[in-house]
This record gives structure tokens, sequence and C-alpha cells, in this order.
């Protein structure tokens, strides 16, 4: 009957049937303790490593592998470019990029895609250089769209298999405990990154600000983290978030708000209790504000709003019209602000958001949500990611997410963008299907689905300009006319899923 | 029924090609293309094509088209007049009237281009915009011009330059010239319509010289913004109290049509014929400013 190390007599049948090992010494088998207990004189247990490139040699980073990022710096991150400038020097190729969104920043990535650094790209969204690159066939393996939902879902799954997520955080501590409402990058919720900081193999934090122990409320949490780095900045704080969203000027926009608010009002769906999630778009946003009319003069209170949170919001939940606030993303300083003030703004992360194979996401108890539109189809079908010259230049976002999950979808755009109509026959890209899109609101004229007979007949007891889709189509036509069709190659350069991982559609290499 | 709504007037600048073509969709009841003071010299005859290819092409959706022309003392004034008449707005606003005769000689031009184009005399309408103290002096000889005329407008910059003053919030320096406007289109038997409020952002003030002019019996305003057009609109809209009083007229007048009789009264008043009119008017007011009379006691669409 042997004894373990501390010279207690275990029994060799105990160990077999509960099919345990001996105890081996109290540091053994346990990396992440303090090893000398008791030397007063050693630092704090921490986690910060001195350089990226240690840390990413430490992180087991080798060629082949997936690395991820989030885009909450929006188009003030500085992570990304960091990152990637170190793994390319360091001769580290072939990684697969599964980023929650790229932006008109990361045209840097271009280089690194041309050395061999990268490539393949996962990401919602992609605009700028780097987008047009793409569109002119810089890579030979497709990026691959998925919108916010979809994302959360095929890491959870395993679709995608994120070896090292290098997520850039506006505070932590030594030991890793990160939000983002605090520091001079701060970002708001950090709901794109908590899902990768749960899933990846291992967690690099960059931050711009360590702060005391423990950093709480935390948003990352110690448990996930592996690494941390200082940096000099993680992002543009100007350029992370602008002050408070303020509403356009725009009489266009303006317009269009205020028929998507009517339509809001007259649906049938806006009764006390109700949910929303409006985009910060110009049209977009203003429905807001009209909407707020309408909830204050018939005393209708929200219970709760999602998604991109922005400061007019944030002002709707202080002043009691909006009860809760559920947010993945903040838009503005004044969100930011709020989520660390407001007991009941809280942080929710991607999946929570709207992962359609959790046990149940956020997008699925919306009843109104206002969407945006770079072209629709006279199906409803719903393009937000190529631009009328067949380039990349979008996001999928949590467009069709919301659209399915919502009880009304309601969709804005002006008929006439530029000089191209938006209501067409055939869009470009389909991001959402027009089986999920409920009413389109232009400024010349609002569609309803035919599909939604009850939202149709709702609102046609009301003085709303309500036509066929066919008819708008015909309008925006004798206007704007119709285009040429752009002349594609035969090579794909995105593939676009759906939420649910399937494939909804592929972008083509444009004829240069 | 009556004659047309004329509530707001909306500015677009005859030199810019998006703002025409989106002009129709804040529905402001007329559209007004400027040729004159919003295009710089050089670009006079490009606003004038651009205005007339659009009249020719674009659906203006029913709402009444306007074009201000420049003065005949200018060089671009006759042809502005040939060009809008064969591109047919519905009327041609003539700008800083002093006179009778001004109104006589624009009318002269149209008359003639109407006959080349083969149109029955008469079909432009015109509308004239006193800019002067003079022509606020003229106003009721001006009003009374020509069968052409919907309407005479007050423009105020100019005229307030020429009083040796400038505009202030309240208004105090237009006042006479404001009362003497409508008061001669009132005499004439047309519309009158107030100046521009150029203050965009400030929406209290905008709002506070609507309710005046309102008062002071205008039919509507120049507005220089889309953004201007809802207010105006709320503003000349009937109360709820005008509203059910009118409705209770008109059922009032038809039950006793039904009936054969002859005196009505509603609430114990008498009804007599400006009031059944004021009654008609507050209807079609209603309905243009889309208040929906309610039913099933739903009434949030505005």
């Amino acid at each position: 009957m042997p004894n373990n190390i501390i010279n207690h007599e275990i029994p060799d049948v105990i160990l077999k049937q509960y099919g345990r090992d001996h105890f081996s010494g109290a540091y053994t088998n346990t990396p992440h303790v303090r090893v000398d207990k008791g030397n007063r004189s050693l630092p704090r247990l921490s986690k910060i490593i001195d350089t990226l490139e240690q840390v990413i040699l430490k992180s087991g980073l080798k060629d082949g592998m997936t690395i991820s990022f989030h885009h909450h710096f929006r188009g003030g991150d500085k992570v990304v470019n960091m990152v990637m400038e170190v793994i390319s020097h360091m001769g580290i190729r072939n990684l697969t990029v599964a980023a929650s969104s790229l932006t008109t920043v990361h045209a840097p990535m271009i280089k690194h895609i041309k050395d061999g650094t990268v490539s393949q790209i996962y990401t919602s969204g992609i605009r700028g250089e780097l987008a047009e690159a793409i569109s002119n066939g810089l890579m030979d393996n497709p990026i691959i769209i998925h919108s916010h939902g979809g994302r959360a879902r095929a890491i959870e799954t395993g679709q995608i298999k994120i070896d090292v997520a290098f997520m850039g955080v506006p505070s932590c501590d030594v030991y890793g405990n990160a939000n983002g409402y605090t520091g001079t990058s701060a970002c708001g919720s950090l709901g794109y990154a908590k899902v990768d900081a749960l899933y990846a193999k291992k967690v690099v934090l960059i931050t711009d600000f360590i702060t005391e122990y423990p950093n709480t409320p935390f948003s990352i949490h110690q448990d996930q983290v592996d690494y941390i780095v200082q940096v000099d900045q993680v992002g543009d704080p100007a350029k992370i978030s602008t002050g408070a969203t303020r509403y356009t000027t725009n009489p266009r926009d303006i317009l269009i708000g205020s028929l998507a608010a009517q339509v809001i009002a007259c649906s049938g769906y806006f009764e006390d209790g109700f949910s929303l999630q409006t985009g910060s778009g110009g049209a977009s946003l203003i429905t807001t504000k009209f909407l707020r009319e309408y909830m204050e003069k018939q005393n209708v209170h929200a219970s709760w709003a999602l998604g991109g949170i922005n400061a007019q919001l944030v002002k709707m939940h202080e002043d009691g019209l909006i009860k809760r606030l559920l947010d993945v993303q903040s838009f503005d300083s004044e969100a930011i602000r709020s989520i660390g003030a407001n007991r009941y703004h809280s942080e929710i992360d991607a999946s929570y958001y709207a992962n359609p194979l959790n046990k149940g996401c956020a997008v699925n108890k919306l009843n109104v949500v206002v969407l945006s539109a770079l072209e629709i189809d006279t199906n409803f079908n719903v393009n937000v990611l190529t631009g009328s010259d067949g380039i990349l230049r979008g996001a999928s976002g949590g467009h069709s997410d919301t659209a399915i999950g919502s009880g009304l979808s309601i969709v804005v755009a002006p008929l006439i963008r530029g000089r191209s109509a938006s209501v067409v026959n055939d869009i470009q890209t389909i991001i959402t299907p027009g089986s999920t899109v409920d009413v389109l609101v232009t400024d010349r004229g609002i569609a309803v689905n035919p599909r939604r007979k009850d939202i149709a007949e709702d609102l046609s007891r009301y003085k709303l300009p309500i036509v066929p889709i066919q008819v708008l189509k015909e309008k925006a036509q004798k206007i704007a006319g119709i285009p040429e069709p752009i002349n594609f190659e035969k090579k794909v350069v995105a593939v676009v899923e759906y939420r649910d991982g399937t494939v909804l559609d592929v972008v083509r290499q444009v004829k240069a | 029924m009556s004659e047309r709504l004329r509530r707001t007037m909306l500015y677009v600048p005859g030199n810019n090609a998006g703002m025409i073509r989106d002009a129709a969709i804040y529905h402001s009841d007329s559209i007004m293309f400027d040729l004159e003071d919003s295009v710089a010299y050089r670009q006079k005859d490009a606003a004038r094509m651009l205005v007339y290819k659009n009249l020719k092409t674009l659906d203006f959706e029913g709402i009444e088209t306007v074009v201000r022309i420049n003065g005949l003392d200018t060089p671009y004034g006759k042809d502005d007049i040939k060009a809008m008449v064969k591109a047919h707005p519905d009327i041609i606003r003539l700008p800083k009237t002093e006179t009778a005769q001004d109104i006589m000689d624009v009318e002269e031009l149209i008359a003639q281009e109407e006959e080349k184009q083969h149109l029955p005399l008469g079909t432009i309408k015109m509308m004239a915009a006193i800019e002067s103290p003079l022509g606020i002096i003229n106003a009721y000889s001006i009003a009374t011009a020509s069968d052409r005329l919907i309407g005479i407008a007050i423009g105020a910059e100019d005229y307030v330059t020429a009083m040796k003053t400038k505009r202030s919030p309240g208004g105090v320096e237009i006042l006479y010239a404001r009362s003497a406007v409508v008061t001669a289109a009132r005499a004439a038997g047309i519309g009158a319509f107030d100046t521009v409020y150029s203050d965009l952002n400030n929406e209290e003030g905008f709002a506070e010289e609507v309710r005046l002019i309102k008062q002071l019996g205008f039919d509507g305003k120049s507005v220089i913004s889309p953004r201007q057009i809802g207010p105006v609109h709320e503003i000349f809209a009937p109360t709820d109290k005008e509203l059910s009083f009118a409705q209770k007229v008109i059922e009032a007048i038809d039950e006793a049509k039904s009936k054969g009789s002859g005196v009505i009264a509603v609430n114990g008043k008498m009804i007599d014929k400006p009031i059944v009119e004021r009654a008609e008017r507050i209807l079609e007011l209603a309905e243009a400013s889309g208040i929906i009379i309610p039913s099933e006691g739903e009434n949030y669409a505005e």
C-alpha cells in the first residue's frame, strides 16, 4: 500500500476507483499559483509580459493558426495593426485572422496578406483600401463574412477555433480583470471580445492602462486570461467614440426617420413594455427621437433597448422611458459613461446578443428593429455589404440577426442614394433574406412585405404613404435609370455566411 | 372644394440638381425653384437649363411648382420667362415688385410665350414679391394688376434695409408691411405669403414667427429648408377644438339639408355662411395636415 509524498497511505484501489493520481506537491500541477509563497519581496503575481514579441512567443503562435481581434475601438483601433506588424516581423505565416469586424484603419493588413502572414480572414465588415484590394482579388482564399450572431455561433460550435485572441482592453489589472469603461481609451461594452476570451486557447490582453487589482466590475475575467502586455496606446480616443451622438440635420434622413417612427407607432407593436433596437445611422437614429415623442404623448414605456447603445437611448433610459439597456457595443461617450454608471445598463456578449444556436439570444425577444440598407430588392432581400460598384464596403453586423429575431423589422433607406436607386430588381449581395424583413421605409414611400398582412392592415388605418415595393422600384428607376450591370470576374473574393453557418451568397472580384 | 392650400413654399436653389430632385419628397404645398438671388451671375444660364429640364422630366407628385425669375431690369429676366413658359410650372414669381406696371410687363411676355407654345392664355399663374417701401405703398394696385396673380408675398430683407433698420425677433419693423400685404391681398381676393426665416437652428423663434403670421391672416410662408415645413403645417393645423366644432357644423348643415330646415344652431350658436366657410376650411386643413379623425379610440398617427 504506497504512500504519497507527504507519507499518507492511499489505497491503490481508491486511486483506481476514482481515476486519480497521488498528490505530488502543492505546486506541481497548478502552474498559475504563487510558487515562492511567503517571500514578501517578490512582485505580486502578475501576467504582464514586457513586449508583444515575447507574448507572441509565449502564446505558442505558429504558422497556420487562427488569431482573433475585436472591433470595439472602431476607427480608433491600434491593436490589430500593432500586433500584425510584430507577428509579420517574427516570420509567422499563413494565419487566419478571425476579427469581429475590420474598418478603414486596417489597410496595413494588405501588406500582411501580400507577404503571406495572413491567408484567411473572417470578419463581419470590411471597408476602405483593404476592402477594395480584396474586391480586386488580393487574396487566394475568399474572406468569410459573418453576422455578429453567426460569429458567436461559429466560435461556440468550434467552427472557428481561435488559437490566440489578442484583445485590446481600455483597462485591466495585473491578473487580467479587464473592462471597457475606464482608461483613456474607454470604449464601453466589450461584448464581442467576451466570446473570444471564453473560447480562445490563449488569451492575450493588450492595454494602455494597468489599474489596481481587482479591476471590478470586469467584463473579461482573470480566469480567462493568459498574458497581458502594456503598450502606449490601444486606440485613438477621438476615433474610438465621438461625443454624444447627435441627431442628423439632413432633412431627408429626418423625413425617413419620422416615417419609420410613425410606422412603429401605428404597427400594433407600440405598446407599454415593448422593446427596440435602432442603428446609429442618420435616419435610424433619428427614428428614436420621433418615437420618443410618441412614447411621451401616449405614455408608452419600453422595457428594454438592445444593441449598439448611443447617447439618445441612454437619455431615454435615464429619463425613465426605457427601463433597461442591453449593450453589446457602446457607440459614443455617453453610452460609455452610462454603462459604467447605470445599474440597468448591462453589458452583454455577442452570443447572448444574437447567437442563433445558443439556448436563447436577446434578438429573439426583440419587438422592433430599425435597420439600414444599401440596396433592397422587390423581394425585400437586403444588401448592406457591397456598393453600387460591386466593391466591398459595409458590414453584415447584427442585420440578419435582428431582422429575423424581431417582431417588426423595418429597413430605412433613401430611394435614391447619390445617383443610384436603392430599390432594385436584383441586389448585388444578399445579407438579410427578404423573408425576415417586414417594412421598407423610404423618403418616397413605404412598402410592407406582402408576407406581413397583419402589419399592412394595422398601417392601412392611418394616413401613411404605403405602396407596393414594385411601385417604389419603378419610381426609383424613373429618376435614376437602370445602370449598366457591373462586370465581375469568376473569382470569388468573399463568402457571405448566414447566421446559421450556411452560405447565403458570394461576392466576386470586380473587373479592373 | 375651395382654393388651394399654400402654407409652405419650399425654396430650392435653381442650380442644385440634388435638391431639385428631392424637393417633392417633403410635401410642402408649393416648391419654388429660384433663378434669382440664390444663383450666382455666372450660373444663371446653367440654372435656367437645369430647372427647365427638371420641370419637364421629374414628377413633383401634384405639388405646385413655382419659379422665381430674375427681374426684367436684369439681363436674365426675359430669357427666364421664355424658358419657363416652355417648361410650364404652375406659377412664375416675380421678385422685387414695386408697381402694377412691373406685373403687367411680365404678364405681357408670358402671354406672348403662351401663344408661341399654343397654351391657352392665362395658363401660367403669377405671384409677386414685394420687397421695398414703394412696393408696400403700391400693394393693392400690384395685387390687382393681373388676373393671373394668385398671391403676393412680402420679402423682408431688402425692405428693412431700405427702411434703415434691421430685422428683430418680434418683427416689429415689418409689422406695417406685413399688415399692408395681407390687407391688400384680402382686398384683392388673392393669397398672402410671408417672408423667410433664415435662422434654421432657432426652432422656437421660427415657431413664434409662424404663429404671428398665422394670426395676422397670412396663408403661409416661404421656407428655406425642408426642416421648416413640419412646424408650419403643425401650427397651421386646426386644434382639436376647432376640428370638432367644424365637424359639428358640417354635420348640422348636412342634417338640415336632408330635413329641409332653414336655420341651424350648433352648441346654441347660430350658424351662418362665414362659419360654414370657416368650418370647411378647417376640415381641408385637417386633411392636408394628416390629422386623422380618430376612430376606434386610435389617434396617434399625428
